[in-house]
C-alpha cells in the first residue's frame, strides 16, 4: 500500500496539451503512471501523447473513469482548474502552478470545505509512491520502492532527501510535496495521518520549512498519536526575518514561524531532528537501524497492519 | 509588494475609509504649500520609507506653523532614518506626508491578514493602538481580537459589532465602526492586500474614527491583475540588486556573508545557506535559479551574484533530476568565460548525465570545484572562501 496514490490512480492531465504539460505527462507515462486522458479547452476530440483529449473535466471523468488530476495551468487559471476538478467530482487534484494569488486559494479553500476532493498543493511537484504511480514533476528515477514516507513543503529539497535515501537503500513508500505557499489544500497533518494510518510507512521524513506554524500543528498530533519513528528537518535556519524567501509561505513575521521555534516543537514530539540537510538519508538509517532492535517500534509497526487486515476483510 | 503610507491611505480612502486630509511632498516648497492648504493649527510630518518605528526614530514631526512645516521638511529630506526595523544602515527620506493634526482621545489597533489555518482573512483589533501589535501578542495575547470572515458570507455588519463592542466602543462609534471595517474588508480584497494595517486608529475629539497610519502589502502574486498599484511600486526602498534580480524573475535576497549560492528552488536554496552557516561560513544571498536553471537565467544569476563586492566564492547546487547536467555545466562554463568569473566557483549537481556534466567543468580550464553531495560542497566552499580572504 501506499497513500494518495498507487496503482490503481487513472489520472487527467489538464493543459495536456501546453508545453510544460507535454513533457511532465510524457515523463509520468514513461513511469507507468496512467494518464487516462487530458483536457485542454477547444481540442476535445483529438490525441495527444496517445491519450484522448477532452474540453471539460466532467466530461474526461465520465469518458475515462478518472479518479485524480494534476493541472499544469499558468497561476492565473489555476483556481480556476481546481475548482473545475472539484465539480467534477474527482477525489484528488495535485496544482503544480506557482504563484496563485492567495485570495483565490481562500475561495477554494472554501469550495473544497464541502466536497469529496482532496487538493494537493498549489506550489508544490505532486506525489509519487515509488514503482506504482508518480502524479508531478519529481525525477522519477532518484525514487526506490520501500516503507519511509517523505513529506515535505518544498520540490528540490525533497529529492535531495530523497536521494539520500535511495543512495542508503531506503526506499520510500510515498513521497508528498505539500507545496510552498501560505494556503494549501493538504497539511503536514493531514499527511502524516495517512502516513500513521498506511501499514506500508514504517517511519517519516518530515520536511518543514519557516513560516506559520503547520509544522508545530503536525509535531503535536505526532507527540500524541504517532508511534512509528519520524524524522525532521526545518529549512531556513539563517533566514532573515520578514524577507520572503522565494516560497510565498516562507516567511518569518513578528518573530513568528522560525526555524528555532519549530525544531523546538519537533523535539518536544520526540522527533529525530537533523541540523544540516545532508544528513537527513543517514539519520533515517540509524533510526531504522535501531528501530529493528526495539520492541516499541515493531508493535507500533504491526498495529497498523493488523488495523488494515481488519479493512481488508471487510472489502473483501 | 510594499506601498507608503500616504499611497495606502489615498487607496483606502477611494474605499471609503476616512484618513487625514494630507498631501504627499518631494520638497520644503510643497511642504510650505501643503501646510498653507491644510489650513488647521498644527500639522504633522511624516517620513515616508517602507519601515515602521519611524515616530520613535524622529520621522514624524509636529508642526505650530505653516514655516514651522517648511523648515522641518528641509531638515528631513535627504536624512537617513534609521529605525528599528530598517537595520543599521536605515533608509533615506525622500517623500514626506504633510497632513492635518488631529485631536486624539483613543488609539485602537486594526489589521487584516490571510490566516494560514483559518485559510481565510482574518480581521484583528486591540485596544491597545500604537504599540507594536508583535509585543501586545506576546505580553497580553488576551487583548487581540480575532474576527475571520469566510469568504461565502464575506463581511458582515456583526463582525465589525463584535469586534467594536469587544474594544469598548461606545454604542456611537459601534454605528460608525460597521462602514469603516466594511470599508476595509472591501480595500483588502479588492486589492488582493496581503496585510491591512491601522495603527493606530484614532477616536477624535469630535467622535469620529480616522485611520491615522496606514499599512498596505500587496499579495505579489496578485499584481498581474492590479496594472494601477503596480505603478505604487518605489524602486528607492529595494535593494539595488534585487530590483535588478526581479527583472529576470529570478528570486534573490541580498545577505551580508560572503559566500553567493545558486540554488534551484527555494527549499533547497534555504537549506544550502544553512548548511553554509553549519561549516562555519556566511552565505551571501538567497537565490533561487528556478526549476530549468537555463543559460540565460544561470548567466543573469552569476552576473547579480558577483556584483555583491562582498562575494569571495560561489557555491552553485542544483538537483536537477529531470534537468539535463550537461547543459547545465556548458551553460556554467559559458557564463564564467564571459563573464570572467575571479572568484572560486564550487558546483554540486545531481540529475541526468551528470557525469558528462562535470567533466565539462572539470576540462574547462575555469577556475572549478566539482562537488561531491551538498556537505562536501559546503566545506570545500567554505574553505575557499575563508583561503580568498
Amino acid at each position: 500500500m501506499s497513500i494518495l496514490v498507487d496503482k490503481k490512480t487513472r489520472a487527467i492531465v489538464q493543459g495536456l496539451t501546453g508545453h510544460e504539460g507535454s513533457f511532465h505527462a510524457q515523463q509520468m507515462i514513461d513511469y507507468g503512471t496512467k494518464i487516462v486522458a487530458g483536457v485542454t479547452p477547444g481540442k476535445g476530440g483529438t490525441k495527444h501523447l496517445g491519450v484522448p483529449v477532452f474540453d471539460t473535466v466532467a466530461e474526461a471523468v465520465r469518458e475515462t473513469d478518472a479518479n485524480a488530476a494534476l493541472a499544469f495551468v499558468p497561476p492565473p487559471f489555476a483556481a480556476d482548474a481546481i475548482l473545475e476538478a472539484v465539480d467534477a467530482g474527482l477525489a484528488f487534484v495535485t496544482s503544480i502552478a506557482e504563484g496563485v494569488p492567495v485570495l483565490d486559494m481562500v475561495r477554494v479553500a472554501a469550495a473544497l470545505k464541502n466536497s469529496k476532493t482532496r487538493l494537493l498543493g498549489p506550489n508544490c511537484p505532486g506525489v509519487i509512491s515509488p514503482g506504482q504511480c508518480k502524479l508531478g514533476i519529481m525525477p522519477g528515477f532518484i525514487h526506490k520502492r520501500g516503507h519511509v514516507g517523505v513529506v515535505s513543503r518544498s520540490g528540490t529539497l525533497t529529492y535531495e532527501a530523497v536521494g539520500q535515501l535511495s543512495g542508503l537503500g531506503i526506499g520510500q513508500s510515498t513521497c508528498v510535496g505539500i507545496g510552498g505557499d501560505p494556503i494549501i489544500g493538504t497539511s503536514f497533518l493531514d499527511v502524516i495521518q495517512m502516513f500513521n494510518d498506511d501499514p506500508d510507512t514504517h517511519a517519516i521524513v518530515m520536511i518543514g520549512e519557516i513560516g506559520g506554524n503547520a509544522e508545530e500543528v503536525a509535531a503535536d498530533f505526532i507527540k500524541k498519536n504517532v508511534k512509528k519513528p519520524v524524522v525532521g528537518f526545518i529549512a531556513g535556519q539563517t533566514a532573515p526575518p520578514g524577507r520572503r524567501m522565494g516560497h510565498a509561505g516562507a516567511i518569518i513575521s513578528g518573530g513568528q514561524g522560525t526555524a528555532k521555534e519549530k525544531y523546538a516543537a519537533l523535539r518536544a514530539a520526540g522527533i529525530h531532528t537533523v541540523q544540516s540537510p545532508a544528513e537527513i538519508g543517514e539519520t533515517m538509517a540509524r533510526v531504522l537501524g535501531k528501530s529493528k532492535g526495539a520492541s516499541r517500534t515493531v508493535a507500533a509497526a504491526r498495529k497498523p497492519l493488523s488495523k488494515s487486515k481488519k479493512r481488508g476483510k471487510r472489502r473483501g | 509588494m510594499k506601498i507608503h503610507e500616504y499611497q495606502a491611505k489615498a487607496i483606502l480612502a477611494k474605499f471609503g475609509v476616512p484618513v487625514p486630509r494630507g498631501e504627499a511632498v518631494f520638497s520644503k516648497d510643497e511642504a510650505r504649500a501643503a501646510a498653507g492648504r491644510l489650513g488647521t493649527p498644527v500639522v504633522v510630518v511624516k517620513a515616508q520609507i517602507h519601515a515602521g518605528g519611524r515616530g520613535k526614530a524622529g520621522g514624524v514631526k509636529i508642526a505650530k506653523s505653516v514655516e514651522e512645516a517648511a523648515s522641518l521638511a528641509e531638515r528631513m529630506l535627504g536624512t537617513r532614518l534609521v529605525t528599528a526595523q530598517t537595520g543599521p544602515e536605515g533608509r533615506i527620506v525622500r517623500r514626506l506626508l504633510v497632513e492635518e493634526g488631529l485631536d486624539i482621545k483613543r488609539e485602537l489597533y486594526l489589521s487584516i491578514l490571510v490566516d494560514r489555518l483559518a485559510r481565510a482573512p482574518v480581521f484583528m483589533a486591540s485596544a491597545a493602538g500604537g504599540m507594536e501589535i508583535e509585543e501586545v501578542a506576546k505580553e497580553h495575547p488576551e487583548k487581540i481580537l480575532r474576527e475571520p470572515i469566510q469568504p461565502e458570507t464575506g463581511f458582515q455588519p456583526y463582525h465589525a459589532r463584535k469586534l467594536a463592542f469587544g474594544l469598548g466602543l461606545s454604542a456611537d462609534l459601534v454605528h460608525a465602526a460597521v462602514p469603516f471595517l466594511g470599508s476595509l474588508y472591501r480595500a483588502f480584497v479588492d486589492t488582493d492586500s496581503s496585510l491591512l494595517e491601522i495603527n493606530p486608529c484614532v477616536v477624535t475629539g469630535d467622535g469620529r474614527l480616522v485611520a491615522l497610519d496606514a499599512k498596505v502589502n500587496f499579495d505579489d502574486s496578485a499584481l498581474y491583475r492590479h496594472p494601477e498599484l503596480q505603478e505604487l511600486r518605489d524602486l528607492d526602498e529595494e535593494t539595488p540588486l534585487e530590483v535588478e534580480a526581479s527583472k529576470f524573475k529570478l528570486n534573490y535576497i541580498k545577505l551580508d556573508g560572503t559566500i553567493a549560492c545558486m540554488v534551484n528552488g527555494a527549499g533547497l536554496a534555504m537549506a544550502t545557506m544553512d548548511i553554509i552557516k553549519l561549516n562555519g561560513g556566511n552565505p551571501a544571498n538567497f537565490l533561487d535559479v528556478g526549476g530549468d536553471a537555463s543559460e540565460a537565467r544561470v548567466k543573469n544569476a552569476f552576473r547579480i551574484l558577483l556584483s555583491d563586492p562582498n562575494v569571495k566564492a560561489v557555491f552553485v547546487n542544483v538537483f536537477g533530476g529531470i534537468l539535463r547536467c550537461d547543459m547545465l555545466a556548458s551553460g556554467i562554463v559559458n557564463s564564467a568565460k564571459e563573464l570572467k568569473i575571479k572568484v572560486p566557483v564550487v558546483v554540486r549537481m545531481e540529475g541526468t548525465n551528470v557525469e558528462k556534466g562535470k567533466e565539462i567543468l572539470r576540462s574547462s580550464g575555469l577556475n572549478f570545484t566539482v562537488a561531491n553531495g551538498m556537505k562536501d560542497g559546503a566545506e570545500k566552499v567554505v574553505a575557499l572562501a575563508g583561503a580568498a580572504r
